[in-house]
Formats: C-alpha cells, sequence, structure tokens
C-alpha cells in the first residue's frame, strides 16, 4: 500500500527514483525519471527529490526552498525510551515524506471507520525538494536545571542560551523550544503536510510550542543566482555561504570532530529569531535614507558607491551604523549560513501589517558566530528603528541519517546509554 | 452543541443488523396466525414465548398480559438495542406488535412492573443477510447501552431539581445545580446527539443557533443565571421545557443504533468536543464551568474505551498501553482543578493552563482515534 499511496505514483510516475549525481553531502538533489523515458527534469523546476540520506542533514546547504513551515516543540513525556522512538518514527517518516511519499500506511485505501496514517493534502504533490531538518535545544538535555534522559553531560558547550540583546522584545511563547523541524520545500503545502504529519506522530511525547510559516527566502546558497529581497525591498545576506563551498562550510558550518561533543560532529548550530518589520514606518522612509540605513542601493543591491551587487564593499563609503557595515562577514569576522524566509501573519490588531524576517542561521559555533555579530547590531544597527527582535530559540543540529535504519540523534542517545550501563545504572 | 456530531449514528455501522418498525398495532393481525405470528404470554414471574425461531421479514407478536401488573414486551437485539416494544400493556389486556427483522439472534423481554432488564428469551431469526458478529463486541455495546441509559435515567432528577430551583426563582441554587445537570448528558453526548432533534433543544450556545430558531435549554438558562442574573417567567417555561426534551432522550436512548465502532469513534467525538469547546472556554461561557463537562466528557470517552478493551488488546496491545497511560494522565491533570466538590471557574485558567489541558486531550485523542481500527480488524 506504501507504494500504492505514494505521490509519486499518484502522479503516475514509475517510483523508481533515479540519482544523479553525488549523493553526497545532505542536499545533493535527485532528480526523478518521467515513466515517459525521455529526459531527465529540471531539479527545481520539477519539484524533485532532496536526498533524504548523508553525512550532513538536508536542509542547511541545500539550495534554498521557496518555503518554510518551521515548528518548536516541547517534550512532554518523561520517558527516553518514547523519545527515541518518536525520533525513529519521525525519522522514517521524514524519509519517505522526501521521497514524496504519504506517511506510514497513506492517506487512502485503509479502513473505512479510523482516520488514515497520513493527512493526505500532499497526494498528487510532487516532493517539491522538501528538507526536514531536527534540531535540539537546550531543554532536551537539562531543563530548569535537572538532568533530562540522562543527556545533561551530553549538552554542547557551545548550545548557550543566548544573552539578551538590546532591544530584544522576546516573546516567551514564540520562542525556545526542546526540539526544532525546519520543513522547507518549493510548494507550501508540501512543508506544511510534513509539520502537520510529524507533530500527529509526536502527540503524547511532544508538542508544537510555536511555529512559523515563511514564504520568500531571503538569502541563497546559490551564489550564481540574485540574493532575494527582503520585505523591505532590500538584497540583505548576499555574502552567504555557498552550497557548493565545501571548505566554507567546514571552516564555519560543521561542527568538526575536534570541536565536540563526539555526537555532534557533522552537526551545526542554529539560530532562530522572528525579526518583526516596522513596515509602515519603513515605507514612510526616504529611499536615500534606507539606502544609507542598509548601506547599499535598492535597485541593483550594490555596496554603496559600487556598481554591483557583489563587489567588494568600501566600508567607508558608509555611515558608521549602517547594516552592511556592520554585519558584512569582511568587517565583522563573523561568517554564519543563512536561510532565512520572510513572514507576513496578516496584520495585527492596530491593522499595521505583522510581518518581517524569520531569521534563520546555521553555525558552527553560537559563541564566536551569532552572539558577537548580534551584539554589534544590537548595539548600534541603524536598521533597528524599522526592526524588532520578537522571538528566539537556539539548537545543536545532529548530523545526518547516513542511511535506512539509522535515525536522528542516534549518536547522541547511544552515546548516553552506553556510558549509562557501563556506569551499571 | 450539535456541531456536526451524527458520525457515531452513521459511521458506517458494521453490525448494523435490524430495521424496527415500531410500535403501533394498527395494521397488525390481531390474531396473529401468520407464519411469522408469535404469542407471548407475559406473567408476574414468566414470559413464555409460543416460537423462538424465525425467518428474516416481518414478525408479528401478539401480546398478553396474564399476570397483575402492568408490563412490557421488548425486541432485543444481541447488542440490547430495541428493535420493537410495546408500554403499558395493562393486566388481562393484549397487545400486537410488528418488526420487520433480519436475520440474527435475538432476545424477547417481557417486563411485569416495567422496570429492569425484564425475563428473557432467546430467538432466531434465519435467511438471508445473517450477519456475523463478535460477541464480545455484542456484549461490549449491550453493556455500553445499559450505562448510558443508566446515565440518562440518573440524569432526570437532577435537572428536576435544577428546574425546580428555576421554578422557585432561586439564583443561586440554580447556579449550584446547573454543572452537575449537565453530567450524565456530558458523558454520553454523542449517543445523545445521535437524535438529531434532542440535542439543538437542550444544548445549543448562542452562536450554534440557525436562523430563526428559539434558543432553548442548558445554556439559555446559564445565561439567565449567570449574566442576566434574574429568572424571568420565560425561563421557568424553558426549565420546564428542559425537563420535557431529556425526558424524551430518557426514553429513545434505547433505540440508538450503537455498533462497536462507533462507541469508538464516539469515544474520540467526545475528546473532540473538549477539543473545540472547552479547552477554550466557549462551551460555558456565563458559567465558566467548563470543567466540569470536560471531566465528564473525558469519563464517557473511558466507559466506551474501557468496554472495547478486550478486543482492542488483541488487536493492538501497543494502543490499549498507551491509551491506559493518557487516560491515567489526563485524569490526573484534571485533578488538579479539583475545588471542594466541583471543580474551579474556567475564567481563571490562564493560558499556558489551557495550553497544557490542550496538549493533553491531543495526546489521548490521537491514540483514540486509533480505537475503532483495533476494534474493527
Amino acid at each position: 500500500m506504501s507504494e500504492a499511496t505514494s505521490r509519486r505514483a499518484v502522479l503516475g510516475w514509475t517510483g523508481a527514483g533515479v540519482v544523479l549525481g553525488a549523493a553526497a553531502a545532505g542536499g545533493a538533489v535527485t532528480v526523478l525519471k518521467g515513466d515517459t523515458g525521455s529526459d531527465t527534469q529540471n531539479a527545481a523546476s520539477a519539484g524533485a527529490a532532496v536526498e533524504f540520506h548523508g553525512t550532513h542533514q538536508a536542509g542547511i546547504v541545500t539550495p534554498v526552498q521557496d518555503r518554510l513551515h518551521f515548528a518548536s516543540f516541547d517534550i512532554t513525556t518523561d520517558d527516553r525510551d518514547e523519545l527515541v522512538q518518536l525520533l525513529k518514527d519521525w525519522t522514517a517518516a521524514a524519509e519517505r515524506m522526501s521521497k514524496g511519499q504519504a506517511v506510514g500506511e497513506g492517506a487512502v485505501g485503509g479502513l473505512a471507520e479510523a482516520p488514515p496514517d497520513d493527512t493526505g493534502e500532499a497526494l498528487g504533490l510532487q516532493p517539491s525538494r522538501l528538507t526536514l531538518t531536527v534540531g535540539f535545544g537546550p531543554g532536551l538535555f537539562d531543563k530548569d536545571g535537572k538532568d533530562r534522559f540522562g543527556l545533561k553531560k551530553y549538552r554542547p558547550e557551545a548550545l548557550v542560551d543566548l544573552p539578551k540583546f538590546a532591544g530584544d522584545a522576546l516573546d516567551t511563547r514564540r520562542s525556545g523550544g526542546d526540539l526544532c523541524v525546519q520543513a522547507c520545500a518549493d510548494d507550501p503545502q508540501v512543508a506544511v503536510h510534513a509539520i502537520r504529519n510529524l507533530a500527529r506522530i509526536g502527540f503524547g511525547k511532544v508538542a508544537i510550542r510555536w511555529s512559523q510559516l515563511g514564504f520568500g527566502k531571503t538569502s541563497s546558497t546559490t551564489p550564481e543566482a540574485q540574493t532575494p529581497r527582503n520585505l523591505m525591498g532590500f538584497k540583505d545576506g548576499t555574502h552567504n555561504v555557498a552550497g557548493s563551498d565545501k571548505s566554507a562550510q567546514t571552516k564555519h558550518v560543521w561542527v568538526s570532530d575536534s570541536d565536540g561533543p563526539d555526537w555532534l560532529a557533522g552537526g551545526s548550530y542554529l539560530v532562530a529569531r522572528r525579526i518583526r518589520m516596522h513596515i509602515e514606518t519603513w515605507d514612510r522612509t526616504s529611499l536615500g535614507e534606507q539606502e544609507q540605513i542598509f548601506g547599499r542601493t535598492k535597485g541593483e543591491g550594490a555596496p554603496l558607491g559600487k556598481k554591483h551587487e557583489r563587489d567588494t564593499p568600501n566600508f567607508k563609503a558608509m555611515k558608521e551604523d549602517a547594516h552592511v557595515r556592520l554585519a558584512h562577514p569582511d568587517n565583522s569576522g563573523v561568517t554564519i549560513l543563512r536561510r532565512g524566509y520572510s513572514f507576513t501573519d496578516g496584520t495585527d490588531g492596530l491593522g499595521r501589517l505583522e510581518a518581517g524576517l524569520f531569521f534563520l542561521a546555521y553555525m558552527r559555533d553560537v559563541r564566536s558566530g551569532f552572539i558577537p555579530l548580534q551584539k554589534r547590531l544590537s548595539a548600534t544597527d541603524a536598521l533597528n528603528e524599522y526592526i524588532q527582535h520578537v522571538g528566539s530559540a537556539v539548537y545543536a543540529v545532529p548530523p545526518g541519517v547516513v542511511k535506512s535504519g539509522d535515525w536522528w540523534g542516534r549518536a547522541l542517545f547511544e552515546a548516553a546509554a552506553a556510558a549509562a550501563a557501563a556506569e551499571g545504572k | 452543541m450539535p456541531a456536526v456530531r451524527m458520525s457515531a449514528v452513521t459511521a458506517a455501522g458494521i453490525a448494523v443488523a435490524v430495521t424496527a418498525v415500531t410500535g403501533c398495532a394498527e395494521k397488525a393481525d390481531a390474531d396473529a396466525t401468520g407464519s411469522n405470528a408469535v404469542t407471548v404470554i407475559s406473567t408476574d414471574s414468566k414470559c413464555e414465548v409460543s416460537k423462538t425461531t424465525f425467518a428474516a421479514g416481518k414478525i408479528t407478536i401478539s401480546a398478553q398480559n396474564k399476570g397483575s401488573k402492568v408490563t412490557e414486551v421488548y425486541v432485543y437485539t444481541p447488542s440490547d438495542k430495541i428493535v420493537t416494544e410495546r408500554e403499558n400493556i395493562g393486566p388481562g389486556t393484549k397487545a400486537t406488535i410488528t418488526a420487520e427483522i433480519k436475520a440474527g439472534s435475538y432476545e424477547i423481554a417481557c417486563k411485569p412492573g416495567m422496570k429492569g432488564d425484564g425475563i428473557r428469551q432467546k430467538i432466531t431469526v434465519t435467511g438471508k443477510g445473517a450477519v456475523k458478529t463478535d460477541p464480545r463486541l455484542d456484549a461490549a455495546v449491550a453493556a455500553y447501552r445499559k450505562w448510558v441509559q443508566a446515565e440518562a435515567d440518573a440524569t432526570i432528577p437532577l435537572v428536576k431539581k435544577f428546574a425546580a430551583s428555576i421554578e422557585a426563582g432561586d439564583i443561586e441554587a440554580a447556579k449550584a445545580e446547573f454543572a452537575p445537570s449537565r453530567v450524565g448528558w456530558e458523558r454520553t453526548e454523542p449517543v445523545a446527539e445521535s437524535f438529531g432533534d434532542i440535542d439543538p433543544l437542550t444544548d445549543t450556545r448562542a452562536d450554534g443557533l440557525d436562523p430563526g430558531q428559539k434558543w432553548t435549554g442548558w445554556h439559555r438558562l446559564e445565561k439567565s443565571l449567570w449574566q442576566d442574573k434574574k429568572i424571568t417567567a420565560t425561563d421557568k417555561t424553558l426549565a420546564a421545557q428542559l425537563v420535557t426534551d431529556l425526558e424524551d432522550w430518557q426514553k429513545r436512548v434505547g433505540k440508538a443504533e450503537i455498533t462497536a465502532t462507533s462507541m469508538a469513534n464516539g469515544a474520540k467525538e467526545l475528546l473532540d468536543e473538549v477539543a473545540t469547546g472547552k479547552v477554550t472556554g466557549e462551551e460555558d461561557r456565563y458559567s465558566h464551568t467548563d470543567l466540569s463537562d470536560f471531566y465528564a466528557n473525558v469519563e464517557g470517552a473511558e466507559k466506551a474505551y474501557e468496554l472495547l478493551k478486550t478486543v482492542a488488546a488483541e488487536n493492538d496491545p501497543a494502543l490499549v498501553t498507551e491509551l491506559d497511560k493518557q487516560f491515567a494522565s489526563i485524569k490526573k491533570l484534571l485533578d488538579t482543578y479539583r475545588k471542594g466538590d466541583g471543580w474551579v471557574s474556567y475564567d481563571t485558567v490562564d493560558k499556558t493552563q489551557q495550553k497544557k489541558l490542550s496538549d493533553a486531550v491531543n495526546s489521548l485523542a490521537e491514540p483514540l482515534s486509533k480505537l475503532a481500527a483495533a476494534v474493527a480488524k
């Protein structure tokens, strides 16, 4: 039945995905061959599948998809075995969904008297480059100072609680969380379907704490493409870590064997910030001032005083507090991989656009990555007059699921279990 | 609340074996001599049935009361559903009852004094369309039906007390009696709601009214007591009407279409009620007695589950383990909101606490939605 209800089968595809190129680091794109037997399809436009397995999780250096559904969960169970089973169930479901298949026994064809395993709204849709990326928040390791699941001593040193930055107006109900899942896809329905079904599998073990939909990518991991614009109409984050730049990734994104802890090697850290934009006041700001605030031209996106978007910035041509001047890696010395999205949650009660940037950044160490950068920005960035950080979370992102049968977090839980056994517990 | 709750009745009934033509005797042959005719003689201690095997189709029962007490004659399915019945057969009188019956096993019961389970005789109906059922599930449905009836029976005096306080103009007493009068109904809501005409009369909220529909029932009175803070002549009429409508429910509960899967889905629907109406405080928006309804819904779901558990445990042991755990967990959480004999007012339950209650409902309702599959396997 699983094959019968796969989304590809509904499309009349062969169901046999053909993997093109190296399926190495998570993020390699597999292209499915149509049953006409003709040519392979363009990965993005065909809504192809992204390889789920790899030494790193997909969804980090994977070329940024168009849509996001990000969800943060609280763990509600105290039972370690239950949590492990959940991670196994999630991994299995994620693997299927990434291939465009339905969860479990599918959405149709089961007992008429019982709800189906899969909710069904992705039936007939292509895989749409769905990636699911899981992260572990501080609360997985210890909560209110207490050891949790025997994992306290495995909490990475670099998984720090973020300091309070100037101007932060954090809503606790949009912040934190013990686990997160980032679902990115080219089709919003595919991303929402994935989170919805994982949440459903999780009932009784985890509960959604908050979630965020995102619709327009605001940065690119493919430097050959133009940097997308944020809701202020500017290109921001032009100098990003490229998906193809292995050495930059090694240096700035992936936790190395020597960084520690062992279970996190090949993983990364994720900082998520919900940044509300004061859209209306921004729109009443003169073009010249807008460009001064960013340090870029609005049309081309070139650094002030330069012609093209990717020209090397001349920081001296910018105001002291220009955003680019403060944030640019060449000036701040901080490189992080950004893959944020614009969001709009309608309007707030006052009729103002409830919108902004859902900032997502991956890095090798939060202490040398986001924290110094944000300290600098929160103190002096000219943009601060028009933005406010209203949600915040930080996660350790475990390495990839290497092959079928492997599961998210296996190295962490096995290390803890082995240590507990050795202590004769 | 009249959300779409007919599924307890219409949900693909796998054991729907019976269609009944109840009651009246107007067209039946008085002598009952046809091949599918049976004579039932009811005395104070016996129920004599002239034959026990029938061909599927129309049967005619000629009942005679040769005892000293008023009696009733019923035909029950194995799940204790009333196929047909005749009440109030006085001493020395006769009555004729007809029914359209499919193949299967049934019981004819006489109830001298019109009380209890009655004196029962098994009968067999043969022919096309014999339905294979699991006797354990039949027993579960029968026990559930009996429990539902007992809940309805127990509700009537509580509702009468509530109505009497309103009649007497005693606001404080009526307020105290409001939530308890709803418990039996809330425990058995999917069955109560299966009679589409009763629920709109008794349990409609202001926002659930159809255009032109007169607002009657519990929530109208709730508004008078808590928001308007007065009892009008109309309220007194409405209170009396509530008693009448619930007595109608009490009489008809035995005829509800209940199957093992509809029981299981009904249990899930009780949690749906909680998830949509109670957890947000919308249900009892004037009295804030939502936690009383909430707990009653959970108890009703648990009753159905407990009765189906033996079969479910065979087909899906992991599910039963999970359900036991989640029922215990939600009851433990609810217990923290007890206050005296009742519950804290729901307007004192803050958003964070509501989120926890909502999470607990999801944790129980999700596995509970798998119960129907586990009994239908």
